[in-house]
């Protein structure tokens, strides 16, 4: 994979530094992890992170409201935020000539977001907006992101909504807004990356001149969100008012990202023989040889693999006709695993998840947007932004007993099923 | 620690002032070959090697008159990759993958559109794999059947989403019955294609000449061309792909209420006749979108979101077919707010045109416009799509090359006769779906919407 020069700093207020640069490029990416995420909220307080995210856009010290979008977007930028179980990230990707005006944007928050109840209310009100648009008025919404948490973690930080409850939202104060930015969004609690067109040199002034005098504050404890795998399979049902078929979708406890990445990785070349590409195992099963899905796919972490630290979750979803039942699926995915702890993949399935996942590094290298974003949350989970382009050979080492493991550790008593019900009662 | 809200925004400073940009670097200029083969197929090759991948994109013009048309052409496309009498599906799939390729086909009204991508050094593998389906695709009864059985399925899925139902009423309300409208096709007649009349489709449709094939990547054009020609002499017809007859223009009128019973959020989908990239107002219509609500700091996502919190989304945007375009507006809202963000987007739409777009909004739709052009062409993926797009109106690279200039010599007053002439209110006809309990008693109100 394509070789990056890395610079890595920190600055005295605790800020880390990432810089990626790339002659071939004219566009630079900027963007700012936040070492909190959902996990992070207390109870009572459900959808804060992401509510708080929202906050972020809303004008700060030296740019009234709406003054962020325009500035980005006016050089020819674009922008975007969001809020992940362990982290919250900001980002700007625009024309070379917008570097420093986004580290200036960037660091003008991290240094004094203006927080107004007015701007609280109304950003409640376009979340509400957002929940009703990807969750309530639509099928399978929520599904599994929100709705398999609770059934296979028992602890508040991992099972709860990360969207939030309406309740929760609404009883959000400015206090609580205050509290948050000053606990959580300290310079020490935060990775600056950016990527692209600059002179190393160059970038490092701005940084040095634009997030310099950010002050000082604590990083804060990291509490472990470490609990118990289930000891017994555990059941959920879900009613779905708009779903027009039944799904579900299966979780199980993955190794810890960080502590046990080889074996992590071996979890996703399992689910690339499980679920990638017509010729995988359990769409060759279930949904061409045997056609008892409509759908069916396997996949490491809820948002994607390597978004999230420990305790992470392994999927298998499927939607199904109503004539199929769970058990009989269940029973099949079993076989399969069984099959793969038994004998392990070929060779030639391992080839073929290995070429897929070198190509799709490929195209994530290309666009600023996701390699800005993967180095910043590679340097802030794993404290190494080189990793990623490690993966291909960490992926390439991945042999045929640790796949056999990986289907071994994914077992029917430790689990979590979440069934879908469609509730509708109408078309 | 304890600070409040207030102290947090203040510094002892005081706020900054903003910097300046800084000089722009100029992209290279990449090499391109843009021909027709023999057999009528446009190919445009790119050399764009800022990662040692290929895209492609095959876009071919597949229109139907046959009411059962889109049945048939979406099961074609659901099947067109499952098996030659070389490979079967497995072996189809197994290939790709090995030289780190995906190929996937999709089918609207106007065109069948294959797209993929593979490792530079899997480029072979990617164009025999391809060229094999175009004149090979065998269309087996068994894969036929299954995939037949769970388009069903994905249909009733997708019917199921508000989305889904905003559009359909929208195209039935402003096209009719138009062959355009039929975006998908209805689950009963879907479920009587058989692979007979798949495979005739393909031989009478799936044709090269009027259709066009591009890739981007880590090429020598040259090579990759003569690859190309090759690799596609096996795909040859007298006949030309048969395009989609042109849209009668859309006519402004009444919206539709179409009743969603216990909705807690409405899909407001608005649109009105514009003019596609080929016309000379197109720059200055495009920078009039731009302002109105073609990205976030336009007048309507500043007023309906930042200002009042009716919606999490709400775009405006040119949706071009065919020889021609339109204007789309789409929003959704909480019931209880959904009759005043109409009336918001109609002040707005009005007020485009009477207070065109000031000197400022002017210069930020501009920079907006020329720099998301450079970060969408930056990637290999963004360059191929956007050529695609460019391709099936008979644009090149020239043209992508040549329109920031065309962007940065548009004028204020263009920018507001565009304004005038496509946002006029009384241009628009749309739908509202949503809880016509809830809706009904604002949106009578309000006037100008149809009820159930």
């Amino acid at each position: 994979v394509t070789q990056i020069q890395f610079d890595r700093f920190t600055l005295p207020n605790g800020l880390r530094v990432v810089l990626a640069p790339d002659d071939k490029s004219t566009v630079v990416g900027v963007s700012v992890h936040y070492d909190v995420g959902f996990r992070s909220e207390p109870e009572g307080r459900t959808g804060f992170a992401h509510l708080f995210e929202h906050l972020m856009f809303q004008g700060s010290e030296s740019l009234e409201k709406l003054a962020h979008f325009r500035h980005v977007q006016s050089s020819g930028g674009t922008f975007n935020g969001s809020t992940h179980p362990d982290y919250t990230d900001f980002f700007e990707v625009l024309p070379s000539a917008g570097l420093e005006r986004a580290l200036f944007l960037e660091a003008d928050r991290m240094r004094a977001p203006k927080l107004t109840e007015e701007n609280l209310r109304n950003q409640i009100d376009v979340v509400k907006e957002e929940i009703r648009l990807n969750v309530l008025n639509r099928p399978f919404g929520g599904f599994p992101w929100i709705l398999l948490p609770p059934v296979l973690y028992q602890t508040f930080p991992n099972a709860h909504n990360g969207y939030g409850d309406f309740t929760d939202l609404e009883q959000a104060s400015l206090a609580d807004c205050a509290a948050f930015f000053d606990t959580y969004y300290a310079p020490a609690n935060a990775v600056l990356t950016v990527t692209g067109d600059f002179p190393v040199e160059r970038a490092k002034e701005l940084v040095h001149k634009h997030f310099g005098d950010v002050p000082a504050r604590p990083a804060p404890n990291r509490p472990s969100f470490g609990e118990p795998p289930p000891a017994t399979e555990l059941r959920g049902e879900h009613l779905d008012p708009h779903a027009p078929l039944p799904a579900f979708a299966l979780g199980y406890r993955l190794p810890d990202p960080v502590q046990d990445l080889d074996a992590y990785v071996a979890h996703v070349v399992l689910a690339g023989v499980l679920a990638d590409g017509d010729s995988s195992r359990l769409k060759q099963r279930l949904l061409h040889r045997q056609a008892l899905v409509t759908d069916v796919n396997a996949g490491c972490g809820l948002f994607g693999p390597f978004e999230a630290r420990d305790p992470d979750t392994f999927t298998v979803t499927a939607m199904h006709s109503p004539s199929v039942s769970v058990d009989t699926l269940l029973a099949a995915i079993d076989e399969e695993l069984e099959a793969l702890s038994a004998t392990g993949p070929t060779e030639e399935e391992l080839a073929k998840v290995t070429a897929r996942w070198v190509a799709s590094l490929h195209r994530e290298h290309d666009r600023m947007v996701p390699r800005t974003l993967a180095l910043g949350s590679f340097e802030l989970l794993h404290g190494d932004p080189a990793l990623v382009y490690q993966l291909p050979e960490r992926m390439a080492a991945v042999r045929q007993d640790d796949v056999m493991a990986a289907a071994k550790s994914l077992r029917p008593d430790s689990r979590a099923v979440l069934t879908v019900r469609p509730a509708g009662g109408k078309a | 620690m304890t600070r409040t809200a207030e102290e947090i925004g203040r510094t002892e400073l005081g706020p900054r002032a903003v910097p300046p940009l800084g000089e722009q670097r100029v992209a290279a200029d990449l090499s391109t070959v843009d021909t027709v083969l023999p057999n009528g197929l446009r190919v445009i090759a790119v050399h764009q090697p800022s990662v040692p991948m290929v895209e492609l994109r095959l876009r071919i013009p597949f229109a139907g008159t046959d009411p059962l048309h889109a049945a048939r052409a979406e099961v074609l496309s659901a099947t067109v990759l499952t098996g030659t009498a070389r490979r079967d599906r497995v072996a189809v799939d197994t290939d790709l993958a090995l030289v780190g390729a995906d190929l996937d086909a999709a089918v609207d009204p106007e065109r069948l559109s294959i797209s993929g991508n593979s490792l530079a050094s899997g480029f072979d593998t990617l164009l025999d794999v391809l060229a094999d389906a175009l004149t090979g695709a065998a269309y087996p009864d068994g894969e036929v059947t299954r995939e037949r059985d769970r388009l069903v399925e994905r249909i009733t899925l997708a019917r199921s989403q508000p989305g889904t139902i905003a559009r359909e009423a929208l195209q039935r309300h402003r096209y009719g019955d138009h062959p355009y409208t039929r975006e998908m096709p209805e689950a009963a007649d879907v479920a009587t294609v058989s692979a007979e009349e798949v495979r005739a489709l393909h031989q009478a449709s799936m044709l090269p000449r009027g259709s066009v094939l591009i890739v981007v990547g880590d090429l020598d054009l040259d090579a990759a061309v003569a690859r190309i020609e090759s690799a596609t002499s096996g795909w040859a017809s007298a006949e030309s792909a048969v395009s989609l007859p042109d849209l009668p223009a859309v006519t402004g009128g009444d919206l539709l209420l179409v009743h969603r019973p216990g909705a807690v959020q409405s899909q407001l989908r608005m649109s009105a006749q514009a003019v596609t990239r080929t016309d000379p107002r197109y720059p200055a219509l495009q920078l009039a979108n731009l302002a109105f609500g073609g990205f976030f700091s336009s007048r309507l996502v500043e007023n309906i979101r930042e200002a009042k919190g009716y919606t999490y989304h709400a775009r405006s945007a040119l949706e071009f077919a065919g020889s021609g375009a339109t204007l789309l507006l789409d929003t959704d809202t909480a019931s209880a707010v959904t009759a005043a963000a109409l009336l918001e987007i109609r002040y707005e739409l009005g007020r485009l045109g009477l207070v065109p777009p000031t000197a400022s909004e002017v210069d930020t739709v501009r920079r907006y416009a020329i720099g998301s052009l450079l970060l969408a062409t930056s990637s290999q993926s963004g360059l191929a799509s956007q050529l695609a797009a460019l391709a099936v109106l008979g644009l090149d690279m020239d043209w992508l090359a040549a329109h920031p200039a065309r962007l940065a010599d548009v004028t204020a007053e263009q920018i507001a006769a565009a304004a005038l002439e496509f946002f006029a209110p009384a241009n628009f006809t749309g739908v509202v779906v949503g809880d016509a309990q809830t809706l009904g008693a604002g949106l009578r109100a309000l006037g100008g919407v149809l009820m159930p």
